[in-house]
């Protein structure tokens, strides 16, 4: 197994319950390992929530994790994946001057080659919406940054996975 | 705020709803698991459950110990002893606090356990009110599950899912949070037991294929040596477990909890493993062929350094928590599922096998070890009495049959070491968590769960003090506990590890201990103190004779050290006899 550090995307499905994302986020605390992000929203069964968790670590490490979530009475499965194994986004918001739209041509052109789209306009601001890897994102706010950012900010890790999930089996199963 | 829930009449088998509160709920719900004996202390927030309690107490017995930590340890007592679910009951705030230090205990040692914390008003919750505290954010990395009930509706299942998921699987202990007003609150009661849970697999189903492959390598082993845990004990898998063993001839080893689920005489049992285990199962974990683990987790007090752990063995775990599965330790195959029903399976797979040979290198440094270090510790020559005397001093009289609790520290180690096991659930002690104060409650909970065996605390002088308070429940409640406390003047574990790793700096843990047989005798508990080996017999038989609590305080040489040792981060192989 490698002893190198990777990223994974950790996806986690689990009963819709106050206090999990304490208990799932003290797993990787004991264990001293720093959450890159962490998403939770409901998924594709009804009932049942998904949290999606970057971290950065050995797959030895990564397994043991998974373990330990899995443990977890109202977690119903955890899985692991490489990015190679994934289909994932982030999304980001900028606000920004709107005189600047209107002085720099540049922007014009940066929200155009970055696939930005604009979400509102007044008189003051304008906000921007970018999703995309990270990397696309970091490039859309270094060349925005020479303007001038009012505001930024970027969501965790979504994906979703190339093989399937077989959750509702699961709890097909259980209900016989 | 009133529930209003109709009376659902869908099931006319299951018996009628009946409109009660939330804390008369709480009780009736205890009373249906059966529940007959809790732990706890009262305060304010609780005070609608006691109620309840006063009315219910020809049915359920409160037991009030001296402190919330109390609570739990007895209720992990009666756990222990008893395989039933150990249940303690406490107020919000402090009174909730005070029981994580059990609670964390129960965890790490795999405890059923239910405790029940009272909590502030739901209109209160998060506004810093008068004692309250997050105790679901305390406790949730130290429970196997805990919730917040708000609502009187919810009692009767989140009890029934608590009473569920402490005791199936892998133990652990569940916290449930009640806050006043669904106490107060009244509501259509039900009660039905919780038989699953969807995101919940207590017990992982075993893979046949794993099994064979286990059966195989054991039948081919020429060295093979077990090492059983707790989980014989809580998967009450004793009897399947010595047909395995004594099918094939395997010499076998136990962790701390897994003491006493084979008799100590047993020809098959080989002693204790770990930091301060027997010679020979240590020594020749690293000369195995095939390791075959059972019920255990591989704690880094029973394995020393990882690196050099047991690398020529092909290793076998058998574990009902598949968290544990090459956490630690690399398994060549990893049969999962319930240790009774595991066992039992692979007993027809295996060949019949004595391993004579092997068996005698065991028998030859089990000589070396009596040589070098029991001999002394049982039969001293010198002036001072040894820990390990007392001992054996005890097993004379006992027979074997005492149920030891021990605290934690050097008299824990002697006497796991040295105490005689003849039955099950025989070991109440806290391993995994190493809770000095731990043996006098929990010994309270062990004698009340089983009041046909005796019980004896074995206590150091250090932790004796940190729960000796629960005096006063066993002076209250009469319980015929036996406590003795080998008193070296010393914390002398640590004192140990000062004298071998830092150059016999004893920092803090010389000890000036007040007169204990006066304390003993403040609560009407009889008490005597021996200092010389000639008394040490006639007091422990006048102990073990007394029909009620005894209370006896030895004397010990104050600087004794305990051996065998594996020294932090050393090879089990080298673990050290002087």
């Amino acid at each position: 197994m490698s002893q190198e550090k990777q990223l994974y995307t950790v996806s986690v499905y689990t009963e819709n319950n106050i206090g999990l994302l304490n208990r799932i986020s003290a797993i990787f605390q004991r264990r001293h390992i720093n959450i890159e992000s962490i998403n939770s929203s409901v998924s594709e069964i009804e009932g049942v929530s998904r949290f999606t968790i970057l971290v950065k670590i050995t797959e030895e490490q990564m397994k043991k994790i998974i373990g330990q979530i899995e443990k977890q009475v109202e977690v119903i499965k955890a899985f692991y994946h490489t990015d190679d194994e994934t289909i994932y986004q982030e999304s980001c918001l900028f606000k920004v001057k709107s005189d600047l739209l209107f002085n720099e041509r540049q922007i014009q052109n940066i929200i155009k080659d970055s696939n930005a789209r604009i979400v509102t306009v007044n008189k003051e601001f304008f906000v921007l919406e970018k999703s995309g890897r990270k990397s696309e994102i970091e490039l859309l706010h270094r060349e925005l940054s020479i303007f001038g950012i009012l505001q930024f900010t970027r969501s965790g890790r979504i994906s979703v996975t190339k093989e399937p999930m077989e959750i509702s089996k699961m709890l097909e199963a259980f209900q016989q | 705020m009133k529930e209003t829930q109709t009376i659902e009449k869908t099931d006319i088998k299951t018996q009628v709803t009946e409109r009660i509160s939330g804390s008369e709920a709480v009780v009736r719900c205890l009373l249906a698991e059966g529940v007959d004996i809790l732990y706890g202390y009262p305060g304010g927030a609780i005070m609608p459950v006691y109620d309840e309690l006063y009315k219910y107490q020809d049915k359920i017995h409160h037991v009030l110990t001296r402190h919330e930590q109390g609570a739990t340890h007895a209720a992990q007592g009666y756990a222990r002893i008893s395989g039933k679910v150990g249940v303690a009951i406490a107020t919000s705030g402090p009174g909730a606090t005070n029981l994580i230090t059990g609670i964390a205990d129960a965890q790490i040692d795999s405890t059923p356990m239910v405790c029940i914390t009272g909590q502030v008003g739901s209109h209160l919750l998060g506004t810093d009110a008068f004692q309250e505290t997050d105790i679901i954010g305390i406790s949730t990395p130290v429970t196997k599950w805990n919730h917040q009930v708000t609502k009187a509706s919810e009692i009767p299942e989140v009890l029934a899912k608590a009473f569920y998921i402490a005791k199936s699987g892998r133990p652990g202990p569940v916290l449930i949070d009640i806050t006043k007003d669904a106490q107060f609150d009244e509501f259509d009661f039900k009660y039905e037991k919780c038989t699953g849970i969807r995101s919940y697999i207590p017990v992982p189903k075993t893979n046949t294929t794993a099994l064979k492959a286990a059966a195989k390598l054991i039948n081919e082993a020429k060295k093979p040596l077990v090492v059983w845990g707790q989980g014989i004990i809580l998967g009450e898998a004793e009897a399947e477990f010595k047909a395995v063993i004594e099918k094939s001839g395997l010499p076998s080893a136990w962790t701390i909890l897994g003491a006493s689920a084979i008799p100590t005489s047993h020809r098959l049992n080989v002693g204790m493993v770990g930091m301060h285990g027997n010679y020979a199962p240590n020594v020749l974990t690293n000369e195995c062929d095939v390791l075959i683990a059972i019920g255990m987790r591989f704690d880094d007090r029973v394995t020393g350094n990882l690196a050099t752990y047991a690398k020529q063995a092909k290793v076998i775990h058998f574990e009902i928590d598949p968290a544990e599965i090459d956490k630690n330790v690399k398994t060549e195959v990893a049969v999962l599922g319930d240790a009774k029903a595991s066992l039992k399976a692979l007993l027809p797979l295996l060949n019949e096998n004595s391993h004579h040979e092997w068996h005698q290198k065991f028998k030859d440094l089990y000589k070396i070890e009596v040589e070098k270090v029991i001999n002394g510790d049982l039969n001293p020559t010198k002036e001072g009495l040894t820990m390990g005397e007392v001992l054996k001093e005890i097993n004379n009289q006992s027979k074997g049959k005492a149920a030891i609790v021990s605290d934690v520290g050097q008299h824990q180690m002697i006497a796991c070491r040295y105490a005689e096991f003849n039955e099950t659930k025989s070991n109440i002690t806290s391993g995994g968590l190493g809770t000095m104060g731990f043996a006098l409650p929990a010994a309270i909970g062990a004698k009340m769960a089983a009041p046909h065996r005796e019980v004896v605390a074995i206590i150091g002088d250090g932790g004796y003090q940190m729960t000796i308070q629960e005096l006063g429940t066993i002076f209250q409640t009469k319980v015929p506990v036996k406590i003795v406390v080998l008193n070296n003047d010393f914390l002398g574990m640590v004192r140990q590890w000062q004298q071998l790793f830092f150059d016999k700096r004893y920092a803090s843990t010389e000890i000036q201990n007040p007169n204990f047989i006066t304390i003993a005798e403040g609560y009407y508990i009889k008490a005597k103190k021996v200092t010389k080996r000639e008394d040490l017999a006639a007091a422990v038989k006048e102990m073990m004779d007394a029909k009620e609590a005894y209370f006896l305080e030895v004397s010990v040489e104050k600087e004794d050290n305990v051996f065998p040792m594996i020294p932090t981060g050393a090879s089990v192989s080298d673990i050290r006899l002087s």
